[in-house]
């Protein structure tokens, strides 16, 4: 990470769902860590979610879901951000996912996938360590 | 190897015992022993059993007169796949219906809409149609059982369905029991499954309590809810304070459209969540009942003793399960459940192990009603009568929920009551804070939760098979949907849809029209879509 710029981190909720807990504390946790973020609040489509990635010219999408739909919904994400020129933005999730969704998820080109029970600590870190300043 | 947490008695690395906190999970300090000096209420706040202000419990006899309903939430897949579930349950002992609805049904899309991309079936069933509808109450009386179904923002539709599948099957309205959980405000605040803005959205809420005293009058239009709003990420306080300003602002709506408070108060009922702190939960839910009572006969002049009983559902609480060694949230979920009984609720939902993975599996499921049936039937505990009742811990802990329940109280009262309050964002905040906090204060170790910041296994053991939906389902729906359109009679359908448009218009009920619309053929996405377009569609403010 440069000192000049912070990395800045798109928090996603795709899908119906409304659970916007653990997207709103990984959103303020990132941002005490000294990221930016923009949260884009629930109920987006993955469409909206490409869109906003162009737009703010993030270094990394995070996306949070707990609908069940993540195998449809996070697939296409990274495709559309694909076809927007985004291939190297790393892409990392959080929801209710089972461990052998984990793996698929993995294979469809999402980098990380945090669980119930990961620290937000974990999550910093994790950025840290894997995200590039692309400005 | 479990590696233990450092707190609370444990010694740090230099010997030193760590200072203890002893606070409950909302963060409230706990006293090391209770007395005589710490209780403020007296015998007349707290009551007999069955007696204003009904502290105690709302009847004399409570359990021994009447167990509490066992009632399971569930709804997964098709409309058929929950009815075989719903079987399944009452054939093991569960005595009431719960129906899960999938996210596109709750935010008021058809499963042939493109917004359903992936979701169909997923979190709950799947209902787009009155036959759906059909299907999902199958080979079950509707006036031979209560059933609760958890929508709010297609309420109406779902209501007028299943005033429509009881018809079809010859039941009257008037013999139909079971809620509807249609507490809108707690959708801005913690579901956030919506559909329009939050003043049209408590319009229609008041719709259906007034078309529900007239038409299906054992019928609850509204259970005031603080679940979510507690697994959010609030604080008990918060949770109680919350939930009875949302009951105090449809009782409100309703006192202006002309209603009589002793004659739709007996319907309201409430849904309180039980987590993990026993103590707190137990005294949360005897304040609840304190509360509500003095609320309708001081504030709202209700006469009646039923229209001051709060008669509530609780569930365990999903965000305390946990993901690592999954076998011990059978013993989370018991504990809250002892809670929810030793508070004298009137029906429990019983979480089941692995739902911090999937929607449960019928074994699961099993555990988790079985855990009720165990306290019902070996523990003794249903017995007597509200046995905590008079413990200096239990009435100080009630007396402090209630007083600082009433801050927030005043607090929404000067914003102009919780319609404002919510447009203003201010529930959500409070909570998004709460959930923030407790979080940080987990991260650092000052709380600990058994096989996740503490007792950690390197190998976590006890893998529990999870319950799949296959991805096949939602294209069957889909065509299932798109036939059912194909086959009714256009300009029946256009005309109905046409008629609730013109009644959200001009500010009549609309539930006249929606069961009307219902009875055409139009789907809960084409009635959602008459909200959407008359009333605007509510977008999330983000706040973070």
């Amino acid at each position: 990470m440069s000192d000049e710029h912070a990395l800045r981190i798109l928090v996603a909720k795709p899908g119906l769902d409304g659970h916007d807990r653990g997207a709103k504390i990984i959103a303020r946790a990132l941002r005490d860590a000294g990221f930016e973020v923009i949260y884009t609040g629930l109920h987006q489509t993955p469409e909206m979610i490409a869109e906003a990635a162009v737009q703010e010219d993030v270094d990394a999408v995070g996306l949070s879901i707990l609908s069940g739909a993540h195998m449809t919904l996070f697939p296409k994400i990274i495709e559309l951000l694909r076809a927007k020129g985004l291939e190297e933005v790393p892409v990392f999730g959080g929801g209710i996912i089972p461990d052998e969704d984990i793996e698929e998820l993995k294979k469809a080109g999402v980098c990380e996938v945090f669980t119930p029970g990961a620290s937000t600590k974990n999550i910093v870190q994790w950025i840290k360590d894997n995200v590039a300043d692309r400005a | 190897m479990a590696t233990n947490p450092s707190r609370g008695g444990a010694a740090k690395a230099d010997g030193d015992p760590v200072s203890p906190r002893f606070s409950t999970i909302s963060g409230s300090e706990v006293e090391e022993c209770y007395g005589p000096g710490q209780v403020e209420s007296g015998s007349e706040d707290i009551g007999a059993p069955g007696e204003y202000p009904f502290t105690r419990g709302v009847y004399p006899s409570m359990y021994r007169g009447k167990r509490w309903t066992m009632r399971q939430f569930a709804g997964f897949g098709s409309a058929q796949d929950t009815n075989n579930r719903f079987k399944y349950l009452m054939a093991e002992g569960s005595n009431g219906l719960s129906t899960a609805f999938d996210m596109p049904t709750l935010m008021g899309y058809d499963a042939d809409a493109e917004r359903a991309l992936g979701e169909v079936g997923r979190e709950g069933v799947s209902v787009s149609t009155l036959e759906d509808m059909e299907e999902l109450f199958a080979g079950i009386r509707l006036d031979e059982v209560t059933t609760s179904m958890t929508v709010n923002g297609s309420a109406s539709s779902l209501l007028a369905m299943y005033l429509g599948v009881a018809e079809r099957q010859g039941c009257k309205w008037q013999d139909l029991g079971g809620t509807i959980q249609n507490d809108m405000l707690k959708e801005f605040i913690a579901q956030k499954e919506w559909i329009c803005p939050p003043e049209p959205s408590v319009r229609i809420v008041t719709d259906m309590i007034e078309f529900c005293a007239e038409h299906a009058p054992r019928w609850h239009p509204v259970s005031i809810s603080g679940y979510h709003i507690r697994e959010a990420g609030s604080t008990a306080v918060q949770e109680l304070a919350f939930t009875l300003a949302d009951g105090i602002a449809y009782v409100q709506a309703a006192v202006e459209r002309g209603l009589d408070p002793d004659r739709f108060g007996p319907r309201l009922s409430f849904f309180f969540n039980v987590h993990n702190d026993f103590l707190e939960e137990i005294a949360k839910i005897r304040a609840a009942r304190r509360i509500w009572a003095r609320v309708m006969r001081e504030r709202f002049g209700a006469k009646t003793d039923r229209a001051c009983m709060l008669r509530t559902h609780a569930q365990t609480s999903g965000v305390s399960l946990t993901a690592q060694q999954p076998l011990n949230n059978v013993v989370r979920v018991a504990v809250q459940a002892l809670a929810g009984v030793l508070a004298g609720v009137q029906s429990l939902h019983t979480n089941s192990l692995d739902e911090t993975l999937a929607l449960p599996t019928e074994e699961a499921v099993t555990v988790a009603l079985r855990t009720q049936q165990i306290l019902a039937e070996e523990s003794g505990v249903a017995n007597t009568v509200d046995p905590l009742g008079g413990s200096w811990a239990i009435e100080a802990l009630t007396d402090r929920m209630e007083r600082e329940a009433m801050e927030y109280i005043t607090r929404i009262d000067d914003m102009g009551g919780m319609l404002r309050a919510v447009e203003i964002g201010f529930p959500q905040r409070e909570i998004a804070d709460a959930a923030f906090n407790f979080q940080m204060a987990s991260d650092a170790g000052e709380y600990v939760t058994v096989g996740v910041n503490g007792y950690r296994m390197d190998a976590p053991g006890g893998k529990v098979e999870t319950l799949k939906i296959g991805l096949d389902l939602e294209e069957r729906q889909r065509t299932r949907v798109i036939a059912f359109k194909a086959a009714r009679d256009a300009d029946a359908v256009r005309a109905a849809l046409e008629r609730i448009t013109s009644a959200a218009r001009s500010g009549e009920n609309v539930m006249p029209p929606v069961v009307e619309a219902v009875r055409a053929g139009c789907t809960v996405g084409e009635i959602s879509d008459v909200y959407r377009e008359v009333f605007g569609v509510y977008g999330d403010p983000a706040w973070i």
